[in-house]
C-alpha cells in the first residue's frame, strides 16, 4: 500500500459509512448518543487507506520542469453494486483540468459564502441551501458531462446553475430576487434553468421522475445525450424515486441516478432515515457506484463511466459520499443534530477544495501562485456579482402577471380584486 | 381489481343515447372514437407526440381510448406503464419539458391524485418560475367524475382542483365533437392541458358535422358552446352534466320554459363572456356539476357574476345544482340520489324562475 499524501489519505470518511465495516463495531450500545457518530468509533479498514498517490509515484508528464500531465489513482476505492467492473481508479490530470475544476470548486465555494452573507443582511429571502463541502460533486460530474447531457437537481443548486452557464451574477442575482437573475427573480433560490439544466426543484424527489423524463426524450430523439438526476440522501427514500428506478430499468433508460448524500436530509441523519443507507445499492436491479464525493477526479471518473454505462446498457445508481459544511438551510445552524467538531474535522481532513489544491500542487500542475491568482480572480468576480445582486432592480409589478402560460387564452388574469389584468407574453418557452 | 371493475362498469355504462337531433346528422361517432381518432390524428401529425399511460398499449387502453394505436405506432410511441402514477406523470413532465409532446393518461382520475404533485407543480408552474423560459406541452387525460358502481374512491370530479391552478389550462368534454376537437387542441397547446373525459360517456354515439373529422379540426380551449337556445333561464354546465341539463330543457320547455343550455367544454380559461351574454338575455341562471359544490364550478360562475355588471341582469339569485356532498355511495338507489337529476334541475330553474316560471306555464297553457 502506498501512503504518501497522508493528510488526504488519513481523512475521517464520513462515519456512517465506516462504522458499519469497522472490524470491531462497538457502537451499538447507545450509550454514545451524543457522539455517536464521534471519530472514535471508525477504525477504518486498511483499505481505505494510502490510496492515494503522490507526484513522484504518480505518471507525470512534465514540459520545462511544469508538470501537463499526471495520472493519479482516486482517493478511494468505488464499491460496486451488480457490476463486474467499475470506473478507473486512475485517472488522467492536465494542467487545463486542474486549473478548471479548481476554479469551479472555488468560486461555487465563495459563491454560496457570499449567499450565505447576503442571507444574513437580509437581503436574501426565503430560501437558501449552501452547497459548501459538496463542490468536488457537481463539478466532477460537470467534467465527465458531454455537451448532449442534461441535468435536474433538487434544491441545492447554486454551484450546478453557475457550472451549467449561468454566471455568478446571475445566480446571485436570482437569490437577491432582481431582474438580472437567471430567472429574472421569479424563481428564487431553487428555481434556476438553463439549457441542458431542467432546474432546481423545491419539492423532494420529485426531480428524479423528471430527469427519467428528459433521459426518455433523449432516448426518443435518438441524440446521444442523457440525465444526470440528482436528489439526496432523504429523497433517496421517497418512493417516487423507486418508480422511477423501475422504470427507467425497464425502458432502458440514460439516466444516471445519483444520490449525494451528505449525511443529513435536514436534521434526520441517514441512519434515522434508511433502512438500507448503502445507496449506491438502492436500486435493486440496478446497478450501483459507490464514490467518494469529496475527490472530484473520482467523481468525474465514476461519471465518465456511468455515462457510457446508461448509454449502452441501462441506468444505473450513483451515490456520491459528501458533506455539507452549513445547515440545512439558514435557518439551521446545523448543529443539534451533528457536533461541531464532526464538521471541523471534515473540513480539515476531507475538504474536496483544499485537497485538490493540495493534489495539483504536490503533482506540480498548479503552483502557490497559480492558486492564488485564481483565488484572487475568483474573489474579484464573486465581489462584483455581489456588488450587482445588491444594486439591479427588480422587475416592474407588470411582471407578476407576464408569463403565466406560453399562448394565454384567458381573456383576463385576475388581480386582487377583479378581472383587470391583461396577460402579458414577453417570452414562448423553449419547446413552443 | 378495481380497474377491471371498472372497465366493466364502462362497457356495462355504454349505451347509445343523445340529446341532439340524430336525424340531422348523417355522421356518427362515439366519444371514445373521437378520442381515439383525436390521438391517430396527432401522433401521425408530429412525430414528437406519443401517449404513455397504464395498459395505453398492449391492452388497447383500459376502455379501448388507444384501441389500435399501439399496433399502428409501435412500442416508442405507445408506452405502457407499471401503476406508479406518480413516477409516470414525472417522466412524461420531464420528457415535455426536455422537447417532446407526451398525453400522460390517467386510467381514471383518481389515481391521479397519486400524481397531483407533478401536474401542478412541476407542469403548471415551471413556465412561470423559469420566467418564460421552459414550457411545458403535456396533456394529462384519462376519465374523470363519478362512474357508476365503482363507490367513494373512484367516483369524483377533479374539475375545480384543477381548475384552480394557474398555469394549467382545463377542458371537460361533453360530447363527440367536444372530446375530439379538445384532444386535437390540447395536444397542439405549448402549455399543459388537464382533460378530463367521462367514462360514463364514453360509449355514447353523438351526431357529428363533416367537418369533425377533418384532420386540423379543433375546439378552441376556453370557449364555451350553446348546445340549446333559448330566453327564460340559462343553465351552464360541463361533461355528463350537460347530458342532464339538456334533459332537463326539455322537460323545461313541455312547461313552457326556454331554457338556454350552454357547455362549457373549457373549465380554465372559464368563458365568462358568454355565460354573461346568456344572462343578459334570460335574467336567470342555474349552474350545473357532478361534482361537489363546495368550492367548485358552479361556486366559481356565480362569484364571476358577482363581480361583474351581469348582476345587475339578474332577477333572481344564482342557483347551483352539484353532487350531493356526501362521499358517492356504493348501493345504486344511493348513488342515483348522489348526482343531481333532470327533476332536480327542473326545481331548481322553477325556483329561480318563481312568478316567472308561472306565468310561463300559464302562458303555455
Amino acid at each position: 500500500m502506498l501512503r504518501t499524501l497522508s493528510r488526504v489519505s488519513e481523512l475521517p470518511i464520513i462515519v456512517k459509512q465506516l462504522q458499519k465495516r469497522s472490524h470491531n463495531n462497538n457502537i451499538a450500545s447507545g450509550k454514545n448518543n451524543n457522539n455517536s457518530y464521534g471519530m472514535q468509533h471508525c477504525r477504518y479498514s486498511s483499505s481505505f487507506f494510502g490510496l492515494f498517490q503522490n507526484a513522484a509515484q504518480a505518471g507525470v508528464t512534465k514540459t520545462n520542469n511544469y508538470a501537463t500531465e499526471a495520472t493519479v489513482k482516486v482517493n478511494r476505492p468505488f464499491k460496486l453494486h451488480r457490476l463486474d467492473e467499475g470506473p478507473a481508479e486512475e485517472v488522467k490530470l492536465t494542467k487545463d483540468e486542474a486549473l478548471r475544476y479548481y476554479t469551479q470548486m472555488q468560486t461555487i465555494r465563495r459563491l454560496e459564502t457570499a449567499a450565505g452573507n447576503l442571507y444574513k443582511e437580509k437581503i436574501i429571502r426565503g430560501f437558501c441551501h449552501l452547497y459548501s463541502g459538496q463542490e468536488a460533486c457537481a463539478v466532477g460530474m460537470k467534467a465527465a458531462m458531454r455537451d448532449v447531457d442534461n441535468i435536474i437537481s433538487a434544491y441545492r443548486v447554486h454551484g450546478w446553475t453557475y457550472l451549467m452557464g449561468v454566471s455568478p451574477s446571475g445566480v446571485l442575482a436570482e437569490l437577491t430576487g432582481v431582474q438580472g437573475g437567471c430567472a429574472r427573480g421569479k424563481g428564487g433560490s431553487m428555481h434556476m434553468y438553463s439549457p441542458n439544466f431542467y432546474g432546481g426543484n423545491g419539492i423532494v424527489g420529485a426531480q428524479v421522475p423528471l430527469g427519467t423524463g428528459v433521459a426518455l426524450a433523449c432516448k426518443y430523439k435518438g441524440n446521444g445525450g442523457m440525465c444526470l438526476a440528482l436528489y439526496g440522501d432523504g429523497a433517496a427514500n421517497q418512493g417516487q424515486v423507486f418508480e422511477a428506478y423501475n422504470m427507467a430499468y425497464l425502458w432502458k433508460l440514460p439516466v444516471i441516478f445519483v444520490c449525494e448524500n451528505n449525511n443529513y436530509a435536514m436534521g434526520t441523519s441517514t441512519e434515522r432515515a434508511s433502512c438500507n443507507t448503502d445507496y449506491y445499492t438502492r436500486g435493486d436491479a440496478l446497478p450501483g457506484i459507490w464514490v467518494d464525493g469529496m475527490d472530484v477526479l473520482a467523481v468525474r471518473s465514476a461519471t465518465e463511466f456511468a455515462i457510457n454505462y446508461v448509454n449502452t446498457v441501462g441506468p444505473l445508481v450513483m451515490e456520491t459520499n459528501t458533506y455539507r459544511y452549513s445547515g440545512h438551510s439558514m435557518s439551521d445552524p446545523g448543529t443539534s443534530y451533528r457536533t461541531r467538531e464532526e464538521i471541523q474535522e471534515v473540513r480539515q481532513k476531507r475538504d474536496p477544495i483544499t485537497s485538490f489544491k493540495e493534489l495539483c500542487i504536490e503533482l506540480g500542475l498548479l503552483s502557490a501562485d497559480e492558486v492564488k491568482a485564481i483565488d484572487l480572480k475568483v474573489r474579484k468576480e464573486i465581489d462584483e456579482a455581489t456588488a450587482f445582486s445588491k444594486t439591479d432592480a427588480e422587475l416592474g409589478v407588470s411582471h407578476l402577471w407576464t408569463d403565466v402560460y406560453s399562448n394565454c387564452l384567458e381573456s383576463k388574469l385576475r388581480g386582487t380584486i377583479s378581472y383587470n389584468l391583461d396577460h402579458i407574453q414577453e417570452r414562448k418557452g423553449v419547446n413552443h | 381489481m378495481l380497474r377491471s371493475r371498472l372497465v366493466q362498469a364502462a362497457c356495462s355504462a355504454q349505451r347509445a343515447f343523445s340529446t341532439s337531433q340524430k336525424a340531422l346528422a348523417a355522421k356518427q361517432m362515439t366519444v371514445r372514437d373521437a378520442l381515439n381518432s383525436a390521438l391517430d390524428d396527432e401522433l401521425a401529425r408530429d412525430d414528437r407526440v406519443f401517449l404513455i399511460g397504464e395498459e395505453v398499449a398492449q391492452y388497447d387502453g383500459a376502455y379501448k381510448v388507444s384501441r389500435g394505436l399501439w399496433k399502428k405506432y409501435g412500442d416508442k410511441r405507445i408506452i405502457d406503464t407499471p401503476i406508479t402514477e406518480m413516477g409516470f406523470a414525472g417522466i412524461a413532465t420531464g420528457a415535455a419539458m426536455a422537447g417532446l409532446r407526451p398525453v400522460c393518461e390517467f386510467m381514471t382520475f383518481n389515481f391521479a391524485m397519486q400524481a397531483i404533485d407533478h401536474i401542478i407543480n412541476s407542469a403548471a408552474k415551471t413556465f412561470y418560475m423559469s420566467a418564460g423560459a421552459v414550457n411545458v406541452p403535456i396533456v394529462f387525460r384519462g376519465p374523470n367524475g363519478a362512474a357508476q358502481g365503482v363507490a367513494a374512491q373512484h367516483s369524483q370530479c377533479f374539475a375545480a382542483w384543477y381548475a384552480h391552478c394557474p398555469g394549467l389550462k382545463v377542458v371537460s368534454p361533453y360530447d363527440s365533437e367536444d372530446a375530439r376537437g379538445l384532444l386535437k387542441a390540447a395536444i397542439r397547446d405549448p402549455d399543459p392541458v388537464v382533460v378530463l373525459e367521462n367514462e360514463l360517456m364514453y360509449g355514447t354515439a353523438f351526431p357529428i358535422g363533416d367537418n369533425v373529422t377533418d384532420k386540423d379540426f379543433l375546439v378552441p380551449i376556453g370557449k364555451a358552446k350553446i348546445m340549446r337556445p333559448g330566453k327564460d333561464i340559462t343553465i351552464v354546465a360541463h361533461s355528463k352534466a350537460v347530458e342532464t341539463s339538456l334533459l332537463a330543457a326539455a322537460e323545461l320547455a313541455k312547461k313552457g320554459i326556454e331554457a338556454e343550455v350552454i357547455n362549457l367544454r373549457s373549465i380554465r380559461p372559464l368563458d365568462a363572456a358568454t355565460i354573461f351574454a346568456s344572462v343578459r338575455k334570460t335574467h336567470h341562471l342555474i349552474t350545473v356539476e357532478n361534482g361537489w359544490p363546495q368550492h367548485g364550478v358552479g361556486a366559481e360562475i356565480c362569484a364571476r357574476i358577482m363581480e361583474d355588471q351581469t348582476f345587475f341582469e339578474l332577477d333572481a339569485p344564482v342557483w347551483r345544482c352539484a353532487g350531493v356532498d356526501v362521499p358517492m355511495p356504493y348501493a345504486k338507489t344511493l348513488e342515483a340520489h348522489a348526482l343531481p337529476r333532470v327533476q332536480d334541475l327542473v326545481e331548481a330553474a322553477l325556483k329561480v324562475l318563481g312568478g316567472k316560471a308561472g306565468k310561463a306555464v300559464a302562458g303555455a297553457k
